[in-house]
C-alpha cells in the first residue's frame, strides 16, 4: 500500500521515441527512480487514453496519480519538482531563450530533418534543403558553446537529442548526408559532447537496435 | 521617472501581439508599442527574431523576446515581485496544466479558426468550423473544471490560460459576423458566454481587443489577397 509520502514516478513512453527518451534523460540526469511503461501504439493502454485523452500519445508522466503530457512540458514539470542538476536557468532571459530554442526545435528543426529522411524521390530535393536549413539554423545557435545551454547539459541539449543521436541513424538509411563534421562542424561537435555525456550515454536508446527498427519500418 | 525600458513590437490585428500586450498590462508595465507593417519589415525586426521574422517581439533593454507564450512567461517571471497579480499558476502541475492548455489553444483554436475564415469553398469550412465548435466544447470542460466556479480558468483573477484564449476573442466575433452564428453556443457552451465578457471587460483588457468591426475590414481584405 502506498504510503503518504511515497513518490510514485510512472512515465508512459516508447523506447525508439525521441520524445519518449527525452524524458527518460531528464528524469536520470536528475536521479529520480520511475517505473517505464512501453506503450503500444497500435493496442492503446486504458492508462494512455485516460491519461492523455486529448492527444492520445507518449511520453506521459504520470506522478503521484498525476498525469502531464507533452515532452516539453514535461521536461518543465521536471525541473521544477526535482531541483538538483537544473535544466534551467533561473535568469528568465536564459529561460525565454531556452524555451524558445526548444520551440524551434520541435516546430521547425526537427520535421525539416525528419521530412528529409523519409522524402520520396519527388520532393527529396527540396526537403533535403529544408534539412540543410534548419541545420543552420543550429549552427549558427550553438557557435563555440559546450552545450546549447553553456558549460553544463540544460533543456534544450535534451530536446535536441533526435539532432544528438537519431540523425545519424536516419540518414544512414535513407542515404543522405545530413549532419557531417564537413557541413556542420559545431553542432557535429555538439552531438559528441551529448553522446559522450556519462548520464546520456546510458539512457540512450541502444544504437543497433534503433538501426534495426528505422530500417524495418523504411523497408514497409 | 525609470523606465522600464520596453518596447512590443506587434500588430493591432495579431491575437499574439494581443496576448502580450495583456500579459504587459496585467503586469502594470508602461511599454513603447511599435506597430509593424508586416510588408516592409524594420531592421530592428529583422535584428530581433531572425528565426521566425514573425510578430510579437519584446524588447527589453538589450534582449529580445520572441513567442507569445514565452513572452508571458517571460514577463510573469522578471516582474514576479511587483505587487501586481502572477500570470502563471504557483504549483509545478498547475502550471504544466496551464502550458498544456495553452499549447492546445494555439494548435487547434487557431488552426481551425484560422482555416475555417480564410478556406475558399463551402465544405472546407464547414468542416473546420465544426472543429472549431469541438474545441469550444472541451474548453467549456476545462474552465469548469479549473475555475472553482470562478470567473476565469485561473480562478478569481485572469491566468495563462485565459489570455491564451482571450487574445483570440475579436477574431471569434468575426467569425461571428461572418457566420451570423454566435461564437459562443448559448447552451452548449454557457460558462464560455459569460467567460466571454468578464475577460473583454476586465480593467486589464479593455481598450487592447481590436474592435470587430475594423477587424472584420482587416480580415476582408486577407482574404481578398490569398491567390485563388
Amino acid at each position: 500500500m502506498a504510503t503518504a509520502n511515497q513518490e510514485e514516478v510512472r512515465l508512459l513512453g516508447k523506447w525508439a521515441s525521441p520524445f519518449s527518451n527525452r524524458i527518460d534523460l531528464a528524469l536520470k540526469l536528475k536521479g529520480v527512480p520511475y517505473k517505464y511503461f512501453e506503450e503500444n501504439l497500435a493496442n492503446k493502454s486504458d492508462d494512455l487514453l485516460k491519461y492523455n485523452p486529448v492527444y492520445k500519445k507518449v511520453p506521459i508522466l504520470v506522478h503521484n496519480g498525476n498525469p502531464i503530457a507533452e515532452s516539453l512540458i514535461i521536461l518543465e514539470y521536471i525541473d521544477e519538482t526535482w531541483k538538483n542538476n537544473p535544466l534551467l536557468s533561473e535568469d528568465p532571459y536564459e529561460r525565454a531563450l531556452a524555451r524558445f530554442w526548444s520551440k524551434t526545435l520541435d516546430d521547425k528543426i526537427l520535421s525539416a530533418i525528419w521530412n528529409a529522411c523519409w522524402s520520396d524521390e519527388k520532393g527529396r530535393e527540396k526537403a533535403v534543403e529544408e534539412a540543410l536549413e534548419a541545420l543552420k539554423i543550429l549552427e549558427d545557435e550553438i557557435k563555440d558553446k559546450k552545450f546549447f545551454g553553456g558549460e553544463t547539459l540544460g533543456l534544450v541539449d535534451i530536446a535536441a537529442n533526435f539532432i544528438g543521436y537519431w540523425v545519424y541513424i536516419l540518414q544512414e538509411i535513407a542515404g543522405l548526408e545530413l549532419l557531417t563534421l564537413e557541413k556542420f562542424p559545431k553542432v557535429y561537435k555538439w552531438s559528441q559532447e551529448f553522446i559522450n555525456h556519462p548520464v546520456i550515454k546510458e539512457g540512450l536508446p541502444p544504437r543497433d537496435e534503433l538501426f534495426a527498427f528505422f530500417k524495418a519500418s523504411a523497408s514497409k | 521617472m525609470a523606465t522600464n525600458d520596453l518596447k512590443l513590437l506587434g500588430g493591432w490585428f495579431s491575437p499574439f501581439a494581443v496576448r502580450a500586450q495583456i500579459a504587459l498590462s496585467i503586469k502594470g508595465l508602461d511599454y513603447e508599442n511599435i506597430v509593424e507593417n508586416l510588408n516592409s519589415k524594420s531592421d530592428l525586426f529583422l535584428q530581433s527574431n531572425p528565426v521566425y521574422k514573425k510578430i510579437p517581439v519584446l524588447i527589453h533593454g538589450d534582449k529580445a523576446i520572441c513567442e507569445s507564450a514565452i513572452i508571458v512567461e517571460y514577463i510573469d517571471e522578471v516582474w514576479k515581485n511587483n505587487g501586481t497579480p502572477s500570470i502563471l499558476p504557483s504549483n509545478a502541475y498547475d502550471r504544466a496544466s496551464a502550458r498544456f492548455w495553452g499549447a492546445y489553444i494555439d494548435d487547434k483554436l487557431y488552426n481551425s479558426l484560422r482555416n475555417g475564415l480564410f478556406a475558399q469553398d463551402i465544405e472546407s469550412k464547414k468542416k473546420h468550423f465544426e472543429e472549431l465548435a469541438e474545441v469550444l466544447l472541451k474548453l467549456e470542460d476545462v474552465l469548469n473544471k479549473s475555475s472553482g466556479g470562478k470567473d476565469f480558468f485561473g480562478g478569481e483573477k485572469i491566468g495563462f490560460v485565459d489570455i491564451a484564449f482571450g487574445c483570440y476573442l475579436s477574431w471569434l466575433r468575426v467569425k461571428e459576423k461572418f457566420t451570423g452564428e454566435k461564437a459562443f453556443d448559448e447552451a452548449k457552451t454557457p460558462s464560455l458566454v459569460k467567460w466571454a465578457e468578464a475577460f473583454a471587460t476586465d480593467p486589464a483588457v479593455k481598450g487592447i481587443l481590436p474592435e470587430t468591426d475594423k477587424l472584420v475590414e482587416y480580415a476582408l481584405a486577407m482574404a481578398a489577397a490569398i491567390p485563388k
